[in-house]
């Protein structure tokens, strides 16, 4: 119960650390945050990568590279890719990203940093439980790597691995020892990800300051909260669909197979059902697409509100519009399996829930550009990151009406409409909330300033190529493109947008340079970097009062106590266009909350 | 929120209309039998009817049972199973879908419609197709498309000759069928050609093909 010492206590603790304990195995929440970030960066640097071979394969088909040969070897004999590693790299990237980058390393970054530091908390309230959840997400990362070096290749039956073709080996290579290493991977990482969630609820619960009330609480930790919620929910049913799916696998089980054929062989399941599968598995999916858009959304607010120097518009509708796409959330899993042969009146059903999700992600974009009305804005690269998740939020947003409709749904489903959709909501703007997130609070991990003009360079070519990378693909899908084909030239009919594919890669290309120069700049930056003030962007929570250099334990002190909600920005009546939490309320001045 | 509202009971009103399958004495009943990494269709034959089948009957016959139709139901002695998928315009089409291995996906973006083919049971779509495959081809917009196309494949073709290889086809539009549900190697290639004929036309193609029960002679 380390949080119940009193800071003095802690000090002596302080000097008895030696290397292992404080960059290795650290119990501290600023350094596995950092631990997180780093392990999530570093798969985030593979995922891209893996995106960018695939993007080369799509836009000249027949042309060797001798990066393929380079990279996969005999996978791609004389730079030609083969068809199962183009599919094995298409799986590969969306789990990686999807879990590794944007769920535990945006989630995990930010909730192990923030939520102690922004509700005034020593520590997490088990700081062991928390070094576990970190390790086993490093583990869970090391067996999802490994599988890329077994003979047969990893995982290839798309990142929803649905049976029968994830279960057989007869089906694809992929589906052999690369897939079980897949689940035994997910099922370690499952593990981390519930481990860290009862951690961070618990935290917010019980460990708020005096005068930090639930109301008062910055949107960020309310997003840090309710996505632990939903995680806590939803990830044991993919645990359960993993589990299934290992028995099917090895140890003859029929849960979601049945009467099948292949390779010349009557295979002896019976009375199971894929259908099942996809129910348990987007069970998981949906949320999970909240899991990881919820936290760059906190983080957008917290930022946008503090380079905005205004209150953020709508604190309370923020709250209840978060509240209300967590529990639609688990509502909606259907609309991904409109055309899966379900029963019809299901689709109704979904097609009723996923609508309903109109109403809050609207309130959500208007309060931020409400916010951003008339704003004294800061224009620093993590205020143009925000922004620009506010651009990708909506336009993805919008396309989310179309797939949402079971009726639109029939036609554009698994084609590169929805690659274009789910790419802009839900990656590029959990992508942007995770750089606005870095580009905020990287002096309060590393007690350094990142380069802002390298910063600038990093989201214009980013948003540009973004755009111009996602933007075409709506229009390649409604011209009936399906998704993870290996090549178009099967088909003459699609011979008239392969100049589109060329496009999409050369904006892939540039946009996977300008986070070269993201990289180099956090590196940099965390070692040469200019020294940071105790609050460089004069913000109002908690987080800039605790000490620059780090301390077990946050403040030397006592925890500071609260007296008002943080977005105090700009409130008549004050000198500074900021008022911190800390300060109590002057005689007769009324607490803003809106 | 009226919009929303619009929307959605717009959006299920035409959901309802496009999934209720109707039986009917009109409707032609054909299966979409999918496979890693190939289409059949199975017409049910001058009955109506479609035979049962099942993945453990593929074995019958020497391996000439490629739809896997019970042989013992009588109902499947006229279907016939084609590699090339024929449709009669202005006639309701009932599809069953069916898949002997993994999930594949019954794609014709011509036509907008989309099924998930599951192993193990079946699906349905329904839709009447319109406008026949001559008459598309008479289409200005196709007519455009196709040129554009043409123009790409011959320039294509140039560097291929240029290379000593065969020179590419050229294109004539079709309707298609194409897998649209992550199934293998081969998933990029799998496809069946869709013709849409007059009645008279279909008549005669159909009269052409070997029935179950020849077929396994």
């Amino acid at each position: 119960m380390s949080i119940v010492l009193d800071a003095h206590h802690e000090e002596d603790h302080h000097h008895k650390e030696t290397f292992i304990t404080k960059y290795i195995f650290s119990q501290d929440h600023k350094m596995i945050a950092k631990q997180y970030l780093i392990t999530g960066l570093f798969m985030g640097i593979v995922g891209i990568a893996m995106s960018l071979l695939f993007r080369l394969q799509l836009a000249w088909p027949e042309q060797p590279f001798w990066i393929f040969e380079a990279l996969l070897g005999k996978w791609a004999p004389d730079g030609v890719m083969d068809p199962n590693v183009y599919l094995a790299l298409v799986t590969i990237h969306g789990t990686i990203m999807v879990f590794f980058v944007l769920t535990a390393g945006l989630s995990g970054t930010f909730s192990n940093l923030l939520i102690p530091l922004q509700i005034g908390a020593r520590d997490m309230a088990s700081g062991l439980l928390n070094m576990i959840s970190f390790w086993l997400f490093f583990l869970s990362s090391l067996v999802m790597l490994m599988s890329l070096f077994v003979e047969a290749g990893p995982a290839a039956a798309g990142w929803t691995i649905y049976p029968p073709l994830s279960a057989l080996p007869q089906a694809q290579p992929g589906s052999g020892l690369g897939m079980t290493l897949w689940l035994v991977s997910m099922t370690i990482f499952i593990a981390s990800s519930l481990l860290g969630s009862l951690n961070y609820i618990v935290t917010v619960i019980n460990l708020r300051t005096k005068g930090m009330t639930m109301s008062r609480l910055p949107l960020t930790i309310w997003a840090f909260f309710v996505t632990a919620i939903i995680g806590v929910v939803s990830f044991p049913v993919l645990l359960s669909a993993g589990f299934l799916l290992i028995m099917d696998r090895s140890f003859g089980t029929s849960f979601f197979l049945s009467d099948i054929f292949i390779q010349g062989e009557v295979l002896h399941y019976q009375g199971g059902s894929p259908v099942l599968y996809e129910h348990l598995f987007w069970f998981l999916g949906h949320p999970e697409v909240y899991i990881v858009l919820l936290p760059a959304l906190g983080i957008t607010s917290e930022v946008i509100a503090t380079n905005a120097r205004k209150p953020i518009f709508g604190y309370r509708a923020m709250v209840a519009s978060i509240l209300a796409i967590a529990f639609l959330s688990t509502i909606v899993w259907g609309h991904h399996m409109f055309i899966s042969g379900m029963n019809p009146f299901l689709g109704s059903v979904f097609t009723f829930t996923t609508l309903l999700i109109a109403i809050p992600s609207a309130v959500k974009a208007f309060n931020y550009i409400t916010t951003l009305w008339k704003g004294n804005l800061q224009l620093n690269p993590a205020m143009l990151f925000s922004i620009g998740l506010v651009s990708t939020f909506i336009s993805g947003g919008l396309t989310g009406i179309i797939l949402g409709d079971s009726t639109l749904d029939i036609n554009v489903h698994d084609t590169y409409f929805v690659v274009a959709h789910f790419h802009l909501v839900m990656g590029i703007s959990a992508l942007y909330g995770l750089f606005a997130g870095v580009y905020h609070w990287f002096p309060k991990m590393f007690s350094r300033m990142m380069n802002k003009n390298l910063g600038y360079i990093h989201f214009w070519v980013t948003a540009v190529c973004a755009y111009g990378v996602f933007f075409p693909m709506h229009f390649i899908g409604m011209a009936g493109l399906p998704r993870r084909y290996y090549t178009n030239t099967a088909f003459p009919y699609f011979d008239d947008i392969a100049n589109i594919n060329i496009v999409i890669t050369i904006f892939a290309l540039i946009a996977g340079l300008a986070q070269l120069v993201f990289l180099y700049n956090f590196i940099h930056s965390m070692f040469y970097g200019k020294k940071t003030v105790q609050n460089p962007w004069n913000s109002t929570t908690l987080e800039w009062t605790a000490e620059i250099e780090h301390i077990h334990g946050n403040w030397k002190g006592p925890i500071p106590s609260v007296h008002r909600w943080p977005y105090d920005y700009s409130k008549p009546g004050y000198k500074e266009d900021f008022v911190p939490q800390t300060l109590p309320l002057k005689k007769g001045e009324e607490e803003l909350q809106h | 929120m009226i919009t929303l509202a619009i929307l959605i009971f717009f959006g299920l009103y035409t959901w309802t209309d496009i999934m209720s399958v109707e039986e009917n004495e009109e409707a032609l009943v054909i299966e979409l039998y999918a496979q890693q990494f190939n289409w059949k269709a199975r017409y049910s034959g001058e009955d109506g009817v479609l035979g049962d089948a099942n993945v453990r009957f593929l074995q019958d016959f020497d391996g000439k049972n490629i739809a896997g139709i019970d042989s013992t139901d009588p109902n499947g002695f006229d279907d016939v199973v084609t590699t090339e998928l024929h449709l009669p315009v202005g006639r309701d089409i009932i599809f069953k879908m069916r898949s002997q291995d993994v999930l594949h996906s019954a794609f014709m973006p011509h036509f907008r419609a989309q099924m998930n083919c599951v192993p193990g049971m079946i699906t349905e779509f329904q839709f009447t197709p319109i406008t026949t495959t001559y008459q598309m081809r008479q289409k200005p917009e196709v007519v455009a498309k196709v040129k554009k196309i043409n123009k790409i494949r011959v320039e294509k073709s140039k560097n291929l000759v240029a290379n000593g290889e065969e020179p590419l086809e050229p294109y004539v539009f079709d309707y298609l069928l194409l897998c649209n549900k992550i199934c293998g190697a081969s998933h990029y290639n799998m496809q069946m050609k869709i013709i849409v004929e007059t009645p008279e036309e279909f008549e005669k193609w159909i009269n052409e093909q070997p029935n179950f029960a020849e077929s396994i002679q």
